[in-house]
């Protein structure tokens, strides 16, 4: 585990088929209801004592078919169906497949709408991020920050609601645009807003960064080198904390992304605590690129001429955007009619679940539960 | 209902990719006739399809049908781009080694190789060693069932030093094994599980090939396009879960 260069081998052929002879290894059932893995995941552990020997993860509990249910939808009935996956980034889900869409029938949003989009995204980004931040330091012991989070997490939400009618599953943006001009007083709302949640972020550090406990639990936990990232097709802000500066905000801009200013944070270690300090200086990133969205917001129409009868022309498309977990990827065939042929969709979270097994192997049967809530998956987009 | 709807269309379908690689097969001898051509017919489309002289014959009752097999023409809208040969130092290496069993296109602005089932191995290893591919983004399927060659099998890849995105396309029957690319990226271990559970496609090597979204005794591989939507495993849900059906 230790050694860089045979720890992605761990996953091999041998590894896995090894049987359980060894009279101290148990074998250990964790889920599918267990309120530690976020939904409903099953993860059946060999412990030696406390230690993990290995794990595997049964998955599919919330599989609903989402790929087969948009082969019988038209392209525009399928998009509030891409919400349902990650429920708590519904935003990001539906921007990645409009924006697919759009790239099938060639045609691009205004930029007014891609600036609504920016806006809606990274308040997205936020929410998800504080939603993740109060559910793992409640699963390692710290129960205050999810009080702290919810709290501001419900102004994003408000705002939300106020755009589009939704607070969750928002379907806020349409293929080639958006619905719905902004509503009056949205930019000094979002101001508001970014105003009030930048000392709290700050809050939050107060309460963690260097607070004995939640070091204790988070450094040296979890450990993933940036070779078994890249290895394991890991992605999002796991990756940028071994140390990959990578974002396809930054290496594939889409929407307006090019037109704003901000860093993309790394760590070094690829441990717990790492991906922790990594997402927190994200939100920050986020209230950078709202401010700067809001301030420039331009004026203009926010749909594209876009047909009522949406029919791409025969052919393949791949798109993909940072969602808050990762790559979220689209790829849709077409066949010329008004359903899309097939769906694809690549889901970070089912991506970067692969890597629990390898990330929990020697570590503490405490420390699962750390690890799989640093991994911020969703299980909703893990089954589709 | 929209079940009824929907089965009829992949018939025209059935053709489209060999219409596609009419197109590349023309393209990549003589690039100017598919060029060419769009020119000609501009505000054709809707003559077009009483007109077209290629296909007259079966399967042109419904008008989005008919526009479909009249591809090769090119009159159908305006707007439809279609796959263009892509040449680049990479292509022109492939082509070098492999010569005819790969097709390099390129359609909207996005990259892919057409490659013959038995050079697969080979080309994804040599992507990701020579090429730095070092990302496997996704591997996926897309099943038309009035193909021969059944299935279309979808490798995305990622190379972080380039920037730049590669999909490797090929074809293979139903019943068909392929190797598996867990070898070459360990990422490729749950994409290939989850396209066996939906396809039924095998992939030859594969540390653990089981399902992995459906329950295991699961019969059926839900995302062929002969498998309905509201269908289900009938018996299992009755063993398993003590009713009749879920529907």
């Amino acid at each position: 585990m230790t050694d860089p260069n045979s720890s992605v081998s761990h996953l091999d052929l041998e590894e896995s088929k090894k049987t359980f002879l060894d009279a101290n290894e148990l074998v250990i059932n964790m889920g599918p209801q267990h309120p530690a893995t976020h939904g409903v995941l099953r993860v059946i552990l060999r412990l030696d004592g406390e230690k993990v020997m290995g794990l595997e993860c049964v998955i599919g509990y919330l599989h609903r078919g989402v790929e087969k249910i948009a082969e019988h939808r038209t392209y525009t009935m399928f998009n509030p169906y891409v919400d349902r996956m990650d429920y708590v980034a519904a935003v990001s889900n539906g921007l990645g497949y409009c924006e697919a869409v759009e790239k099938l029938l060639n045609i691009e949003a205004p930029p007014r709408a891609n600036y609504i989009r920016v806006i809606l995204t990274e308040l997205n980004r936020l929410a998800s991020h504080q939603l993740w931040l109060g559910t793992h330091a409640l699963d390692i012991g710290a129960m205050t920050p999810l009080f702290y989070t919810f709290r501001d997490r419900e102004e994003i939400l408000k705002i939300f609601e106020k755009y589009c009618g939704a607070r969750l599953t928002t379907h806020a943006f349409r293929i080639g645009g958006c619905q719905y001009e902004t509503y009056e007083g949205f930019e000094k709302d979002v101001k508001k807003f970014l105003t009030f949640v930048a000392p709290k972020i700050d809050e939050y550090e107060e309460l963690l960064t260097t607070n004995r406990i939640w070091v204790e639990r988070t450094k040296k936990v979890g450990t993933i080198s940036a070779k078994d990232c890249i290895a394991l097709g890991v992605t999002g802000p796991v990756l940028r904390a071994s140390g990959v500066k990578w974002d396809l905000r930054k290496a594939q801009p889409y929407a307006a992304y090019k037109q704003f200013d901000f860093e993309i944070p790394t760590g070094q270690n690829g441990d717990t605590y790492d991906r922790y300090l990594v997402r927190m200086a994200e939100m920050r990133q986020s209230l950078r690129i709202i401010q700067q969205a809001v301030d420039a917001i331009p004026e203009g129409p926010i749909m594209a001429k876009v047909s009522k009868v949406i029919k791409p022309p025969v052919g393949e498309i791949y798109h993909s955007i940072e969602a808050p977990k990762g790559e979220l990827g689209y790829f849709i065939v077409s066949d010329g009619s008004t359903q899309p042929y097939r769906v694809r969709v690549r889901p970070p979270s089912f991506v970067n679940l692969q890597a629990l097994d390898l990330m929990c192997r020697g570590q503490l049967v405490a420390d699962v539960i750390a690890v799989i809530g640093t991994l911020d998956i969703v299980l909703g987009e893990v089954d589709r | 209902m929209s079940d009824e709807t929907k089965s009829p269309s992949p018939q025209p379908e059935g053709e489209k990719p060999s219409s596609d690689k009419i197109a590349g097969g023309i393209s990549s001898g003589t690039p100017p006739p598919g060029g060419a051509k769009p020119p000609a017919p501009p505000e054709k489309p809707a003559a077009a399809a009483g007109t077209t002289p290629p296909k007259p014959a079966a399967p042109g009752e419904k008008p989005a049908a008919a526009a479909a097999p009249a591809k090769p023409a090119a009159p159908a809208k305006p707007a439809g781009p279609t796959p263009q040969p892509w040449d680049s130092p990479l292509v022109a290496k492939l082509t070098r080694q492999f010569g005819s069993g790969i097709q390099p296109l390129t359609y909207l602005g996005q990259n892919y190789l057409q490659v013959d089932r038995s050079l697969i191995p080979t080309i994804l290893q040599m992507l990701r060693d020579e090429e730095q591919f070092d990302y496997c983004v996704d591997i996926t399927a897309v099943h038309y069932p009035k193909r021969e060659k059944q299935f279309d099998l979808v490798w995305i890849l990622y190379s972080f030093s380039k920037n730049e995105r590669v999909r490797v396309k090929t074809q293979i029957a139903d019943g068909e094994h392929i190797p598996s690319a867990v070898p070459i990226w360990v990422a490729a271990n749950w994409l290939e599980r989850e396209t066996f559970d939906m396809f039924g496609i095998q992939f030859d090597g594969h540390p653990d090939l089981k399902r992995i979204l459906l329950p295991d005794g699961w019969k059926g591989h839900p995302l062929r396009k002969d498998y309905g939507i509201i269908q289900q495993d009938q018996e299992w849900v009755q063993i398993n879960l003590g009713i009749e059906s879920g529907q």
